[in-house]
Parts: C-alpha cells; sequence; structure tokens
C-alpha cells in the first residue's frame, strides 16, 4: 500500500532558489524509506512538505500533488494541523521543549484537547516504551528534560511523536548529534517501528541509509535520480550519478 | 481538533490583529484631537498674529515665534553639551573599558535615565540656578543655559545607550582588519569603527534632540519662563520660554474653547509634528538601532 | 610605519583613553553624586509619619501619603490599561505580522507614540479623555493618558523578549499540531515572561513619574480627602514635588527633599526589582 503519492512535486523558496524540481515518487507504508544525497539535495524541503512544515518557511510558490489518506495535502484546504498528527516529525538536534519530560512527551495530545489524568499517563507511558525510553526515565518524569542525555533527550522528542499514534514518523538526520551506541539505539528502535508505522528517513551519512533502508531515493540538487529497493540502490544502482556518490566519489 | 478549539482560535486571532494596529489609531487619535482643539486657532487668530514676536496672552498678544526660538535655542545648546559627552562616554564603554567597569558604569547611565525630570528640574533649582548666578556674576540664574545643561543630563542616557548599542553591532572582524594593518586600537576608533556606526550614531543624535525638545519639567523650572526674543548672544544666559513650558504652565488657568486655549493647544500641533519629523527621520536613518531605539525613547 | 611614528602613535593612543576616561568620568560621577547628595538631604525628612500622614498647614508640614498613594492608583491604572493591550500588540508583530507595508506603518506608528512629548499627551488626554468624554480631571482620565505614553515601552519589550526565544520550539510546536497560538501561550510567552515584565516595570516606573501628562487630566494639589473613586482627582508625588518647589513660600526646604526621596525610592526602586528580574532569568533558563 502506498503512505504518500507524490506528483510532480516543485517547490521554490523567495530567494527564487528551486529546492525540488519535479519530484514524483510513491512512498510504501509499513516500511523505512531512505532520502539520501549530498547537502542542498532537497531531502529536509521534501521532508517538509510531507507535514506542511513548510508553511513556516518563506516558499513562494509549490506546485504539484501530495496525495495522502486520499486526499491532496497541498490543498489550502487542508487541515494542516490534523494533518501534523498523523505525520510527526523528529529533527536532527534534539529539541526538547522547555517543559518537564511528562508534559514533552503529552505536549500534542494536550494541545489536540486531551486532559483526562489517567489517559494522558497511559499515553505518555506506552510512547516512552516504544521509544526504549521507559525504564530510564520512569522516575524523573517530572524534571526538566534538558537534564537528560542527549541519546535520552532525542528519545524523548520519538516519544512525543509516537504518543500521538501517527502514521508516519519523518526523521531529519536524526542521529547526527548522537554517538555511535545511541545511534544504534536508534536504528534499532526504527526497525521495530516500522511495523506499526511508514518511515520515511533522511540520514546524515551514507553508511546509516545503507543499513536501515528498505527502499531509498537518491536526491541530487533538488532532482529525484533514482529510487527503488535499498538493496538495488546501494548494491546495484541504475544511474552513473547514484553509484559515483555512492561510492564516495562525491559528497 | 474540536470545533469550540477552532472557533476560539479564529476570535484570539482576530484580537490579536486587531490590539497589533492599535498604536497605529492612537497616533491617529492624537492628531485628531490636537487638531480637533488647535486648528481653531487659525481662524480665530490671524496668522500674522499667530507668528508675530509677541508673547503676551492676557493684553492678547500671540506670537509663538519667541516660543519657537526659545525651545529652538534651548535644544540646540543642550545637544551641543550632551553631543560630545555622550559620544565619548557611547565609545568609552564600547571600544575602551574593561569588562568590570563597564558592568559599573552602565547602571549609573540608566539610573541616570530613569530620574524622573520634575526632580532634576528640583535639583536645578536648587543647586544649578544659584551656582549659575554666582559663578556667571547676572541677575538670575533662570537662563536658557540652566536649561540646556539640565536637558544634555537628560538626554545623555539616550545618546549613550543608542550609540554604544551601533558601536557594539560594528563586526569585530572590521577592528581586527584594521589592527592587523598596524593601526592603534585609537586609530581604528576613530577611523573604522565609529564611521562604521555612523547611522546608529546619527540616530542616537536624532533621539536625543528629540527628548530634548519634548521634555517639560526640568525645563519649566529652570528656564525663567520669560517669553522674549532670544536673539542675542547673551539671551543664552538670560530667561528664555520653550513651547512645552508654555503650554505645560497656561494650560491650567485657560478657559476652555477660549482663543488662549486653542493656541496652546495650536502649540501642541507644532510639538507633534516637530516630533513627528524627527523620529521618522530617525528610524530612516537607523536600520538596527531601531528596536534599541524604540525602548529607549519610551 | 617606523619607530618613531608608531611611538607617536601610541602617546596619541594614550592621551585619547585617557580624554575618554575623563568625559565619562565627568559624566558619570555627577550622577552618582546627585543621588546621594538628594537621600542625604532628604533622608532627615523620611519617617513613619511622614509616609503615613495627610499634609497638614496647606501642605508645609504633617506627611505625604495622599501623593504616595495617588502615585501608586495612577501606576496601577497605567498598568490595567496598557499592560494587556501592549502585551498582545507585541505578540502580533513578533509572532503573527509578516513583514510588509501595513507592519511598517504599525512600526513607525510605535515609534511616533515613543517620541510624542509627554506635555502634547497632556493636551491629547485633556481633550479626549477630560472633555470628550466627559470624564473631567480623573484618576481615570489621567491613567489612560498614561498608559497610551507607556503602551510604546511595552509593545516593543515584548516584541524583543519574543523574538528571543528559540525559533525551534515554534517548530517543534507546530509539528506536534499546535496551532499558532497554542504555540504562543504554552510556549513562547511563558519563556519570554521575564523579558516582557522587565519591559513593563520600566515601562511603569516612566509613568510613575511623569508629571506633564497628568497636569491636566487628574492631577491636583488640594485634596482634602483620598479620592474615593477612579472619576475624582488625586494628588501625586511627581506633580506634587513641582508645586512645593516652585509656588509654595515657606515650604520647609527638608519636606521638599523628602518628598523626591520618596519618589527617587519608588521609581529606582522598580528599576532595581526589572534588573533583578532580568538577570534571574537569565541564570535559571533552561535552553
Amino acid at each position: 500500500m502506498k503512505e504518500f503519492i507524490i506528483r510532480n512535486l516543485s517547490v521554490k523558496y523567495s530567494d527564487d532558489n528551486e529546492s525540488l524540481r519535479n519530484v514524483s515518487i510513491e512512498i510504501e507504508s509499513h516500511a523505512i524509506t531512505v532520502l539520501f544525497g549530498p547537502a542542498g539535495g532537497g531531502k529536509s524541503t521534501f521532508l517538509r512538505v510531507l507535514n506542511r512544515l513548510n508553511d513556516l518557511a518563506d516558499v513562494k510558490e509549490i506546485k504539484g500533488e501530495v496525495i495522502f489518506n486520499g486526499q491532496n495535502i497541498l490543498d489550502p484546504q487542508t487541515d494542516v494541523i490534523e494533518l501534523r498528527r498523523k505525520v510527526g516529525m523528529v529533527f536532527s538536534r534534539p529539541v526538547p521543549l522547555p517543559l518537564s519530560v511528562f508534559d514533552n512527551v503529552a505536549y500534542g495530545l494536550v494541545m489536540a484537547g486531551e486532559h483526562r489524568r489517567e489517559r494522558l499517563q497511559e499515553a505518555v507511558e506506552k510512547a516512552l516504551k516504544q521509544a526504549f525510553l521507559w525504564e530510564e526515565v520512569s522516575d524523573r518524569l517530572k524534571e526538566s528534560a534538558y537534564s537528560l542525555s542527549g541519546g535520552q533527550q532525542q528519545r524523548v522528542c520519538l516519544a512525543r511523536v509516537l504518543a500521538l499514534e501517527p502514521d508516519v514518523i519523518l526523521l531529519d538526520e536524526p542521529t547526527s548529534a548522537l554517538d555511535p551506541i545511541a545511534t544504534a539505539n536508534i536504528e534499532e528502535m526504527l526497525r521495530q517501528l516500522k511495523q506499526q508505522y511508514t518511515i520515511i528517513i533522511a540520514p546524515h551519512n551514507v553508511q546509516q541509509a545503507a543499513r536501515v533502508a528498505d527502499y531509498a531515493a537518491f536526491f541530487l540538487m533538488g532532482e529525484l535520480i533514482e529510487y527503488g529497493s535499498g538493496i538495488d540502490l546501494f548494491q546495484v544502482p541504475k544511474d552513473q550519478r547514484t553509484s559515483d556518490y555512492v561510492t564516495g566519489r562525491f559528497g | 481538533m474540536k470545533n469550540s478549539q477552532y472557533q476560539g482560535n479564529r476570535i484570539i486571532n482576530s484580537v490579536i490583529r486587531i490590539t497589533g494596529y492599535s498604536s497605529v489609531l492612537f497616533v491617529l487619535l492624537i492628531l485628531f484631537f490636537l487638531l480637533r482643539e488647535g486648528l481653531p486657532a487659525l481662524g480665530s487668530t490671524p496668522l500674522a498674529s499667530l507668528f508675530s514676536l509677541r508673547w503676551y496672552p492676557i493684553e492678547g498678544y500671540f506670537g509663538i515665534v519667541p516660543l519657537i526660538l526659545g525651545s529652538l535655542l534651548v535644544t540646540v545648546i543642550a545637544t551641543l553639551i550632551a553631543l560630545p559627552f555622550g559620544i565619548c562616554t557611547a565609545v568609552f564603554l564600547a571600544e575602551v573599558a574593561p569588562s568590570w567597569l563597564r558592568d559599573i558604569l552602565k547602571p549609573i547611565i540608566e539610573i541616570l535615565a530613569g530620574i524622573p525630570s520634575v526632580v532634576l528640574g528640583f535639583i536645578g533649582i536648587l543647586v544649578f540656578v544659584p551656582f549659575i548666578r554666582k559663578f556667571l556674576d547676572i541677575p538670575t540664574g533662570l537662563t536658557a543655559f540652566t536649561g540646556a545643561l539640565l536637558l544634555g543630563l537628560i538626554s545623555i542616557p539616550t545618546i549613550v545607550s543608542v550609540a554604544e548599542d551601533a558601536l557594539n553591532t560594528v563586526p569585530g572582524s572590521y577592528r581586527q582588519a584594521a589592527l592587523a594593518l598596524g593601526a592603534t586600537q585609537w586609530q581604528t576608533i576613530w577611523h573604522v569603527t565609529l564611521p562604521a556606526a555612523k547611522s546608529g550614531v546619527l540616530t542616537a543624535v536624532m533621539l536625543g534632540i528629540g527628548r530634548s525638545l519634548g521634555e517639560t519639567m526640568a525645563v519649566m523650572m529652570v528656564t525663567g519662563n520669560a517669553p522674549v526674543m532670544p536673539v542675542h548672544l547673551n539671551s543664552i544666559f538670560a530667561p528664555v520660554r520653550t513651547m512645552t513650558a508654555t503650554i505645560a504652565s497656561e494650560m491650567g488657568e485657560v478657559a476652555s474653547g477660549s482663543q488662549h486655549y486653542q493656541v496652546l493647544f495650536f502649540i501642541g500641533i507644532i510639538l507633534f509634528l516637530l516630533s513627528l519629523v524627527i523620529n521618522i527621520s530617525a528610524s530612516l536613518v537607523s536600520t538596527r538601532s531601531r528596536g534599541r531605539a524604540e525602548r529607549l525613547l519610551s | 610605519m617606523n619607530a618613531t611614528d608608531l611611538g607617536k602613535s601610541k602617546t596619541i593612543q594614550a592621551i585619547g583613553f585617557s580624554f575618554l576616561r575623563l568625559i565619562t568620568a565627568i559624566t558619570a560621577i555627577p550622577i552618582i553624586g546627585l543621588v546621594i547628595y538628594i537621600v542625604v538631604k532628604g533622608a532627615p525628612a523620611i519617617s513613619w509619619e511622614f509616609l503615613s500622614a495627610a499634609p497638614t498647614n496647606g501642605m508645609r508640614d504633617g506627611g505625604i501619603l495622599p501623593a504616595i498613594i495617588g502615585t501608586i492608583y495612577l501606576t496601577l491604572g497605567t498598568a490595567i490599561f496598557s499592560v494587556p493591550l501592549g502585551i498582545l500588540a507585541g505578540i502580533y508583530l513578533a509572532e503573527y505580522a509578516s513583514e510588509n507595508l501595513w507592519t511598517r506603518l504599525i512600526r513607525i506608528a510605535i515609534i511616533n507614540l515613543a517620541g510624542i512629548p509627554s506635555v502634547v499627551y497632556g493636551l491629547f488626554g485633556l481633550g479626549l479623555f477630560v472633555i470628550f468624554l466627559k470624564l473631567g480631571t480623573s484618576i481615570l482620565a489621567a491613567s489612560l493618558t498614561l498608559s497610551i505614553m507607556t503602551l510604546p515601552t511595552i509593545i516593543s519589550t515584548t516584541e524583543e523578549a519574543l523574538r528571543s526565544v528559540p525559533n525551534s520550539f515554534r517548530v517543534v510546536s507546530t509539528s506536534l499540531g499546535a496551532s499558532k497560538w497554542q504555540t504562543v501561550r504554552q510556549i513562547t510567552l511563558p519563556q519570554a515572561l521575564p523579558g516582557i515584565v522587565t519591559g513593563v516595570i520600566l515601562g511603569l516606573e516612566r509613568a510613575a513619574g511623569e508629571t506633564a501628562p497628568i497636569l491636566f487630566t487628574g492631577a491636583t494639589f488640594f485634596l482634602p480627602h483620598l479620592p474615593s473613586s477612579p472619576l475624582d482627582p488625586t494628588m501625586a508625588l511627581p506633580y506634587h514635588i513641582y508645586v512645593i518647589s516652585t509656588q509654595i513660600p515657606g515650604m520647609p526646604i527638608q519636606i521638599q527633599y523628602g518628598t523626591v526621596v520618596v519618589l527617587l525610592i519608588f521609581v529606582l526602586g522598580m528599576n532595581v526589582i526589572a534588573t533583578l528580574i532580568r538577570s534571574n532569568a537569565r541564570k535559571k533558563r533552561q535552553w
């Protein structure tokens, strides 16, 4: 089943920088799709279109279609707030909100109008368990999220998203600020999570991309060069540019 | 999201939008009421009389020229006094002073900014006025110069803060480049840093001028309030009347709607327009200093 | 540059720096001297009776309680009107407005409000509140006048405080499905609060010390009793100081200084509180 169907997506910023040019791709659900390529390729922009977070940036023009749950989310009538609850995002630097651990994880639910104490406690515990963080922080829920280590903070950010029970989880270089052990933890977590969620990740290096990818898409200078299964793209790429990048000839 | 939440959101967003535009509303409101009460002066008093050289309302003389000149005289001298002190202090704080000294001096300057003008006027009467009288051996210490001294004191914190901000905004790379070419710090300040902060410093001066022009209580208490034409050099050391002091001292005794009342409002219109011109010019001149300048002006 | 040139430049620099030091000292030392002088001359007049009793003998004796109460009322009145309006307007500028012509207009209006002479505010207050809205010379009219005067300070400091909150918080909050107002209310505003409070206090501090705006809108000198409603006129410290130092013959000098000291403590005290809040918040900040 396709989670997203994207046709002819083009994004131009107010400085006339064309961030995405005519991208068409279909994202498989319940799988890890990896977006990789050199910096400036448009991966971050692409991710932010999927949860309409690009509304916060200086976008001059968006063309094309992004079909999610049968609707084009680029339509101005879209309920973007509902969309963002279904399509969550984890960012490259852990950004805990200036609240306690509990309030961080419960934030999305509280914003959605959930105020019942027991419901929130259930949801927070479930999300923290899914992020493999519950045992470490269950006695520190009332402390500031800033008192945790970097890896723990990033897992809080993940739990925050999971608490909303989304359909899709977007990750933009989620482990670039983390040490190798924390990185491995997150990668393992993603493999487990993909059974329940659709995962789209833009890793910060090719090795991580190769490790986790079920499907992969190579972005270069705003264009989608090649898309296919992880094995195909990293071992037998069809396009010369993909092969050059994967083997490190440029990057 | 529940429907009630969506509705609540829309209401709040509208409320915020309205309050955002409130300042425009208030400026227009102020202009409107000043015009409403002051424009009739043009009807009740012929222009020639309004711009004559004699201000003596009791006998029907409403010439505002001595008042305008009084304000100008005091403001100009105040700026001449405040400028060197203000800019040198700003340069010292931004470029020369060690940080421990800066941490002591800045609050001191801010204390001066916080002293109400009526208090400065009070000290002016009790300390400055007798001192000037004795020191310069003149009949009275209530002079334009005394007022200018106080005004200078009042404008210094504005000039110092905005100018220091402007100097701090100059990129460190400018200074480093100059020093690397063999210039001393002193030369760097005057040939590189200060010129680079030119627009900010100019803004500081203009805001200082605006502050001086609009000051009421301190000048009212020490300039002698004699609406004479300050046209000679010794007018500086003689009593004078500013526009602001005129309004403040005479408004309490006029009948609402009378000619005198209308002319006082008319003077208010002139002051409003003058401050409009100065402030818009200052904001056109400045680029980044604006935020801090807005706060300091207030 | 040869050695003598360098030597000359260094001498010039040494002289120059000393000159700057001197000028700064001449600027700063009198300020401290002034405050100390006032406190020394006025402290003897301060007693509990001075602060809590009403004036007697045509204001030449007794206490200054009505003036103190009056200033407190005016400051509170100013706060009631200017703080909510100013903060909301600041939120608009920082979080909602895009940088277009209308926003520029708002900013120009704020700069102008900030620069209008205080006596012109007095005229405006007289024209609108006292006469047109028929509020008469009253605490209400004076407070409304003072609040419009204080508005630019509160708007500017609120906007600056909000802008200093990292944008990443807004992005994260939005990505979790919060609306713009929810983000402001839950995250941005609370984090900006110390800066906003500091600005509010500084704005109110100025309102408390101003004389010209209340001259024709609410201040009075001889008041037989404390004001009983917002529509009553009131005594106020700044106006009191003005009258007793210029218009009352035989006014004891010590009482004059004492009254000034009380106003200074009120005003500079607010300054100190604001500074403490600002530095305390900086230390406690989590990010």
